[in-house]
């Protein structure tokens, strides 16, 4: 089988397990729907490690058909692979498989079990379709894709009327970034007259643009980021995404869709490295997004709203990062986030679960006896998402902040005081939910249980990934073990792009920095939650700026405010005063008008219908009349 | 010419048939004109010449009936022969004392639209153009709802002035022809007006066309004929007749006044765009279901009219494949409509919900159709409105903008349709909602295979009508470059 095929394989794989548990999965007994997806995420998987051997130097290409050709316009269906989309397939379909593994036993009761993994495998294709392409067009589809899917998922329990909202605010905050997007789009076909990435990267580096048109392309493609990916001011969707199930927040909304943005933006570095504005302008949402985020993860109480916000500021960080010009340092960080923040959201999703689907961590606490395999890989994911030493997280996390001191010491400092704060709700968090005293009733607390191994397994593994992540990209002194991910990205940046270095010394000072922020944290959490046994106040005791930030900073309530109900009040408006008032008016006049006019000059008018038949046919006949007679 | 006879000979065979053998009768001669349309097709050459054409003498030696299809007529009129099948099916269960009557009235229409996609001579044209009217008004004005006929009687007159207008124009060309004067389609193109002459002619053929689509400001006979006439009605102006506007807009308005679109294409396109807007934001708050359509169809349609005035290839080729598309998602979509009204006894939004828990296979179908309407990719809706958007964006980023709006406003209203119809709990126990039926099951089955079908593969219609367009887009610009 040669390379074009597999590239299908990997695609079609996820599509055709879709397509079988979307139209039998019904008539399937037992577990099988969610076998059937799962299997199809393994061939994919199989796929993509083949795929991920073969498409080192210049990577695989191949186009099948012509997709579209109308005017100066043509896309084919095209797929390639290559050093950056062969990374994202394993991250897809690897941690894909491990959560249609984990769905398995958390569905397990849901009486749309089968629908549950068609749309999950349906996701998986539109990922993957997402990264695949080798055009600009192809990834439109897959973005699209991933915002359907999100969509379907998110309002999964449709039942529930407020994750049907929840699940439509998601699809429209993507569609507005979607616009900018497709502005994007045209101005790249404007300015190069080809949508495929090669060709447009080919004329870039050749010369052949106009600098404002680049910028404008890139805040265009920014504005779709900033949907996709959660950022301000289009992130508020994320956290209210968290009304899908489980496995869906860890899959869609942590490890993979949500990063599609950061994914767009080192695929067209190209692009990018030629528009410092841009970059600047990513460099600060990205920062400021990441600071925002965390701030309100601070006072969330909701176990996944916590990870949601969690989420978002990572998310910020790997913009930073590429703000920054670190573009191997972004996908570093996306690479472990996938792992240790699938491993967090699936472990929540066990806490949950076991807690018969309480996610207040307020009625928590002193789960850790009677969750164990739970409790020690949340540890593992939130060791490794605040950057404790040698996990995953540290390597990536400090390569973002070494890019950034290198830039701007002052940004440095903002960047590293995300970083505390993200470290401080997440042992927050793990103290609260895992120490101290159960808070729920006797009756919880006689039900709670640990999960089974087909949810704890993917735990596990996703533990080891967390650990050992930061083996595929470790710093420049682990010697010949030094920048895998590096070596394996380079060729796809231009050539003047050089990775950042900083003295050892200054190295080891910022890790220091930033484990000394880790360490005050762990231990404020651990005086006050596990040793203090306080519980976190309730909603009505919050006051000043601990509610702001409870409130979410009253994000939702400005875009309401100030978007929707007017939006609202001009539709009715519109719809009352010009459609039937003005327009429908003036029509009526008119006819008001001319029936008074005739029955007051010719009483032809009887207004009946046969009368303009018989008028249209007597000038047909004068019309022929004339005609045989002129 | 067999195209439009085949229909009327089955019109004649329904009227005589008798109510039992309406139904059948009006099936078997759609799919007839389906099966013969399909085979033109396959021996139809896609080189933008006129073909099948059948031309004798009428009137005179200058009005002649003259009758023949590029790829642009091609393309409407099998949209309009596929279509005529799947409406029919979904009236399969009707057994009324005047099914003869019913079934006999949509099939002259379907003959009367084929007419109107053929005709290349002005007096046909317009001839098939009136006849087209005026079975879906006795459709609309005997089996509709409450105010029909108030209703109905205003959208005949509106239109039917429309067509005044373009009648005057088309003999103020008929009479500038050279000699014995013709109503030729090609003479007719040929006529040199002076700017001001142009102007006028252009405003009649405009404002008929403007009426029909309808384009803002123009539009207020469609939301309530929409909403008052039965479903068949419904489907037969959305899907079908709707597209004779465009059609005309590329077949007889700008070919016949190119000296005028240098000046009207402008405000015609800004209307257009205004429409896409306006109907959009229109159908954010409304509760039926109908009306909601009906706004959201004013919204593509200014699109697709956007993209023709843009004179490019990109967007002229845009438009024939959104004008396909459209007509197959809006009759789903009133198709969908209709079964919801028919079962629940209503389709207003307050009203309903919950249908999702009880018809899976009706809820999957409405979900293709709701996102083949919302342009999703590898749905028709896509392909069209990407080149309609890249062609209007190269006429002008400004107005790219603008009319780029439409993909956000319309996941707006259309989700939100979905969500309080087929979502969230079930209202009451007033109903106990039935799926989808064999003969529903076969006409959505049919419309969700197209969705899909276009969304995956849309060249091989592209390729239909690009080189008539291209054909068309050369004889106006010919004609601008003659002056």
């Amino acid at each position: 089988m040669n390379a074009a095929n597999w590239m299908l394989l990997v695609l079609l794989a996820p599509l055709a397990g879709f397509l079988i548990n979307g139209l039998l999965g019904r008539r399937l007994g037992g577990n099988s729907a969610g076998w059937i997806g799962t299997l199809a995420i393994l061939v994919s998987l199989t796929g993509s490690v083949y795929l991920f051997g073969q498409a080192g130097g210049s990577g695989l290409n191949h186009s099948y058909y012509r997709w579209i050709s109308a005017g100066s316009l043509q896309a084919d269906f095209g797929l390639m692979a290559d050093g950056l989309n062969s990374i994202l397939m394993l991250v897809i379909t690897g941690v894909g498989l491990l959560i249609h593994l984990y769905s398995i036993g958390y569905m397990h009761h849901d009486k749309g079990f089968h629908k549950f993994f068609a749309y999950l495998n349906l996701f998986v294709f539109s990922m993957l379709l997402l990264v695949i392409g080798n055009n600009f067009i192809i990834m439109f589809f897959g973005w699209e894709g991933v915002g359907l899917c999100s969509y379907l998922l998110i309002g999964f329990w449709f039942e529930n009327e407020s994750y049907g909202k929840a699940a439509r605010k998601a699809f429209v905050m993507n569609r507005i970034g979607d616009l900018g997007l497709l502005v994007g789009l045209f101005l790249i076909w404007y300015q190069f007259g080809t949508f495929n990435y090669s060709d447009v990267f080919a004329k870039v580096d050749a010369g052949m643009y106009k600098p404002e048109i680049i910028t404008a392309i890139c805040i265009s493609l920014f504005i779709g980021a900033t949907g996709k990916s959660a950022q301000i001011p289009l992130f508020t969707w994320l956290p209210d995404a968290m009304a899908g199930p489980t496995p869906v927040s860890a899959l869609i909304h942590a490890a993979t869709m949500v990063t599609a943005g950061i994914f767009m933006v080192v695929r067209c570095n190209h692009l990018f490295s030629y528009s410092p504005l841009a970059l600047d302008i990513i460099l600060y949402i990205g920062l400021a997004t990441s600071v925002m985020a965390a701030l309100i993860g601070l006072k969330q109480n909701d176990i996944k709203k916590v990870l949601a916000y969690s989420t978002v500021s990572q998310l910020g960080l790997m913009f930073v990062a590429l703000g920054a010009g670190a573009y191997t340092a972004a996908v570093f960080h996306l690479v472990t986030h996938a792992f240790f923040k699938a491993l967090l959201f699936l472990g929540s999703g066990s806490v949950i679960h076991g807690m018969n689907g309480e996610q207040d961590i307020r009625k928590m606490g002193g789960l850790a006896s009677k969750m164990p395999v739970t409790y020690w890989t949340f540890l593992v994911g939130t060791l490794a998402i605040t950057g404790f030493p040698f996990f995953s997280g540290f390597f990536s996390k400090d390569e973002i902040l070494i890019a950034l001191f290198q830039k701007n010491p002052v940004l440095y400092a903002i960047g590293l005081g995300s970083a505390f704060i993200t470290a401080f709700y997440m042992f927050r968090l793990f103290f609260v939910t895992f120490h101290g005293k159960f808070r729920g009733s006797d009756e919880a607390a006689s039900h709670v249980h640990e999960s089974p191994l087909i949810m704890t397994l993917p735990l596990m593994v996703l533990a080891v990934l967390s650990v050992a992540g930061g083996l595929i990209n470790l710093p420049h002194w682990a010697g010949s073990l030094a920048g895998g991910l590096e070596h394996r990205l380079s060729p796809l940046y231009m050539d003047t792009y050089h990775p950042s270095h900083v003295s050892m010394g200054v190295e080891i000072g910022l890790a220091a920095l930033a484990f000394a922020g880790l360490v005050a944290a762990f231990l404020y959490n651990r005086g006050r939650f596990h040793k203090g046994n306080v519980v976190p106040e309730s909603d009505e005791a919050m006051h000043g700026a601990g509610l702001f930030l409870a409130e979410k900073m009253r994000v939702d309530e400005l875009y309401d405010s100030a978007v929707a109900r007017p939006l609202e009040s001009v539709s009715a408006g519109l719809h009352r005063s010009v459609d039937t008032g003005l327009l429908d008016g003036i029509v009526n006049g008119f006819g008001t008008i001319s029936t008074k006019a005739a029955v007051l000059f010719a009483r032809l008018q009887s207004g009946n219908i046969s009368w303009y038949l018989l008028a249209m046919a007597c000038g047909l006949v004068l019309l022929a009349a004339l005609n045989l007679f002129i | 010419m067999e195209l439009i006879i085949i229909p009327f000979i089955g019109a004649l065979a329904v009227f005589f048939g008798g109510r039992k053998q309406a139904a059948p009768l009006a099936l078997l001669g759609s799919l007839i004109t389906l099966a013969y349309t399909l085979t033109v097709l396959s021996g139809f050459n896609t080189d933008g010449q006129f073909q099948l054409i059948t031309d004798v003498p009428w009137l005179n030696n200058g009005i002649r009936f003259r009758t023949g299809l590029d790829g642009i007529g091609m393309l409407l009129v099998l949209l309009t022969h596929v279509l005529i099948p799947v409406i029919v099916l979904l009236q399969w269960k009707r057994d009324e004392a005047d099914n003869a009557g019913f079934f006999g009235l949509v099939l002259l229409m379907q003959a009367a639209l084929a007419g109107v996609f053929s005709a290349l001579d002005g007096l046909v044209f317009y001839i098939f153009w009136e006849l087209a009217l005026i079975p879906v008004w006795f459709i609309c004005a005997r089996w509709g709802g409450e105010n029909r006929l108030r209703i109905t009687l205003k959208f005949f007159i509106y239109t039917f002035l429309g067509s005044v207008f373009m009648l005057a124009s088309l003999l103020y060309l008929y009479f500038h022809t050279p000699g014995d004067h013709s109503f030729a389609w090609e003479a007719l193109t040929a006529v040199n007006l002076s700017g001001s002459e142009a102007m006028w002619v252009g405003a009649g053929l405009l404002l008929a066309f403007f009426i029909k689509l309808p384009v803002f400001p123009f539009h207020t006979w469609q939301p309530d004929t929409y909403t008052v006439s039965p479903a068949t009605g419904t489907m037969l102006l959305s899907g079908i007749m709707l597209k004779m506007g465009l059609f005309g807009l590329m077949r007889w308005y700008l070919p016949m006044v190119p000296e005028a679109s240098g000046t009207q294409l402008p405000i015609a396109g800004t209307m257009a765009l205004i429409g896409v807007v306006y109907g959009g934001i229109i159908a954010l708050r409304q509760s039926d279901m109908k009306r909601i359509s009906a706004y959201a169809s004013m919204s593509h349609v200014g699109l697709i009219a956007a993209g023709i005035f843009t004179l490019s290839p990109t967007g002229m080729q845009g438009a024939m494949l959104q004008m396909f598309s459209h007509g197959v998602n809006i009759v789903g979509l009133f198709a969908c409509i209709a079964i919801i009204e028919n079962r629940a006894g209503t389709r207003d939004l307050a009203q309903l919900g919950g249908i999702a828990s009880q018809a899976r296979i009706f809820t999957i179908l409405f979900m293709i159709v709701t996102l083949g309407t919302v342009a999703v990719p590898l749905t028709n809706g896509f392909p069209g409105e990407l080149l309609l958007l890249q062609s209007v964006f190269q006429y002008h980023p400004a107005a790219g903008i603008v009319a780029g709006l439409t993909i956000i406003l319309c996941a707006v209203y259309m989700l939100r349709m979905f969500q309080f119809s087929m979502l969230g709990q079930r209202k009451g126990d007033i109903y106990l909602f039935r799926d989808v039926e064999p003969h529903e099951l076969i006409a959505l089955g049919i419309v969700a295979a197209l969705i899909i079908a276009i969304g995956f593969f849309p060249q091989p219609w592209l390729d239909l009508t690009g080189a008539s367009v291209n054909r068309l887009l050369d004889i106006i610009q010919e004609r601008v470059a003659l002056r």
